[in-house]
């Protein structure tokens, strides 16, 4: 009986099955891509503007970019001077574990001396912290300097969104790209690019 | 008249295995005598699936997938829509009940071994189910977009955020949008009324058919296989009919009275199977101040 040689066949089978399979990430792109945000999405996601002029010192506004909580916050001067207390219990008081766009310009980490913007989406799970200015004891911290509190977790930032040790949350509240014109703020686009 | 019937059937079955099939899984389905009353609980779960099936059919039709009428349209079932109020709390409970038995089912097989040789198969399509089951209860729960809805939805997604490099565009991705929008509600929507049940379904019929082909176990952990009769039945076992149907009626009777209580007196559960700040609209920009992580994102908030 002759020895029958399959090398020829097993060639042909591995690669019309090769061929076949290549066909796979082809045939799975528009399921895929159709899960990303529509362009109608993307098109309500574009930046908002807001008159921050009329804010009172100490007053913390929510802005609504993307749906999201950003929080707006025009300082006193007590509340910049305080920061300094609150340095030795933050985790990260450079924001060297996050894309910091404006590091070093200001005390406030936004464009501007005066204000902090920051998305007020708790790097936790995703929670809104509460905004607590208030110089007292607190339930959660005795010797509490003003800042954000989370419900959900209990995690801790300071009045420009830098976390506290020892925390769930793992890093600062980010800053969104923002801009001033005059008293108008821009927040979603860094107003350098366009 | 019955010769024609008897005909008619005959044609079927040389066709389809109807006989067969019917015998061989259920009514001449060998069950060990001795099993207790842990063993009933298989039988429940699948009772609350088909109640999950059936109640979820009529949830469809009124309930509507947009982000401005989704919550609406659930206070339209709760008060417009002739008896919809049974149906949704029908659908609620037996998501709660489901977990309910599926534990004690679970519980079941660690108490007797039901993981061990030969049914290593049977344990992990359970374990499959039970998977299922929970992302089935998280999407479901995002449906009514209230503000539980919402804000559990918002922490079991940014889950995905955790995950390094990707994470960020992940959750992108399965959001589509950049807040939990009509857009993540109706592909969340889809999911929970056709692919997840599809998934689900399968996964119990492998369950089945894996555990009819090992067969039960028995609380003494006796090997009934070791002794059988002419017909190479176990000695020790009884037919599924009449003998365990007759004894499940008697299980279903009762966990349809408890189901029943809650369905029409503590729907709600004090809050724990319905939390309170559902009942109101989801508002992207205010956390509950108290996100209690109960109801059914409670199993999977705490893994």
């Amino acid at each position: 009986m002759q020895e029958k040689d399959n090398t020829r066949r097993k060639v042909l089978i591995g690669l019309t099955s090769a061929v076949g399979l290549s066909g796979i990430p082809f045939a799975a792109t528009p399921f895929i891509a159709a899960w990303n945000p529509s362009a109608r999405a993307k098109a309500a996601g574009a930046s908002v503007k807001v008159d921050v002029s009329k804010m009172q010192y100490g007053q913390q506004i929510q802005v609504a970019w993307r749906k999201q909580p950003v929080f707006v916050i025009r300082h006193t001067k007590e509340s910049l001077k305080g920061l300094e207390a609150t340095l030795p219990k933050l985790r990260d008081p450079n924001s060297e574990d996050i894309d910091e766009l404006y590091r070093g310009q200001n005390l406030t980490r936004s464009k501007s001396n005066e204000y902090t913007v920051i998305t007020g989406v708790c790097t936790h799970l995703g929670c809104s912290p509460k905004y607590h200015p208030e110089v007292e004891p607190k339930p959660w911290d005795a010797s509490w300097a003003g800042g954000f509190f989370c419900p959900c977790h209990g995690s801790m930032f300071d009045m420009v969104g830098r976390v506290f040790k020892g925390v769930p949350a793992p890093t600062n509240l980010p800053v969104p790209p923002h801009f001033f014109n005059g008293s108008i703020l821009t927040i979603g686009e860094d107003g350098e690019m366009a | 008249m019955n010769e024609i019937a008897g005909k008619l059937f005959g044609w079927l079955n040389s066709r389809l295995p109807i006989v067969n099939t019917f015998e061989r899984h259920l009514s001449k389905h060998p069950v060990p005598s001795k099993v207790n009353f842990w063993y009933l609980f298989g039988a429940l779960a699948s009772v609350v699936l088909i109640i999950q099936i059936i109640s979820g059919i009529w949830l469809i039709m009124p309930y509507s997938n947009t982000e401005e009428e989704a919550f609406a349209s659930i206070e339209y079932i709760m008060r417009d829509v002739d008896y919809g109020w049974v149906i949704r709390y029908m659908h609620t409970t037996g998501a709660s009940m489901f977990f309910a038995v599926v534990y004690l089912h679970m519980f079941r097989g660690l108490l007797y071994g039901s993981y061990q040789k030969p049914k290593e198969l049977v344990w992990i399509f359970g374990c499959a189910i039970y998977l299922a089951m929970m992302a089935e209860g998280f999407l479901g729960y995002v449906l009514p977009y209230g503000q539980m809805s919402y804000w559990g939805a918002q922490v079991i997604i940014s889950l995905f955020g955790a995950i390094p490099y990707i994470g960020d565009s992940l959750e992108l991705w399965v959001r589509g949008d950049y807040y939990i929008s009509g857009i993540t509600v109706s592909r969340f929507f889809a999911l929970h009324v056709v692919a997840l049940p599809l998934v689900l379904i399968a996964l119990v019929l492998l369950h089945l058919i894996a555990l009819h082909e090992v067969g039960a176990g028995n609380p003494e952990g006796v090997d009934i296989e070791e002794f059988l009769d002419d017909d190479g039945i176990p000695l020790d076992s009884v037919p599924f009919f009449p003998y365990k149907v007759l004894n499940a009626f008697v299980a279903i009777g009762v966990f349809m009275t408890v189901f029943a209580i809650i369905m029409f007196f503590f729907p709600e559960g004090g809050g724990y199977f319905i939390e309170m700040a559902n009942f109101q609209e989801a508002n992207p920009l205010v956390t509950p101040i108290i996100l209690r992580l109960f109801g059914i994102t409670h199993h999977i908030m705490q893994c």
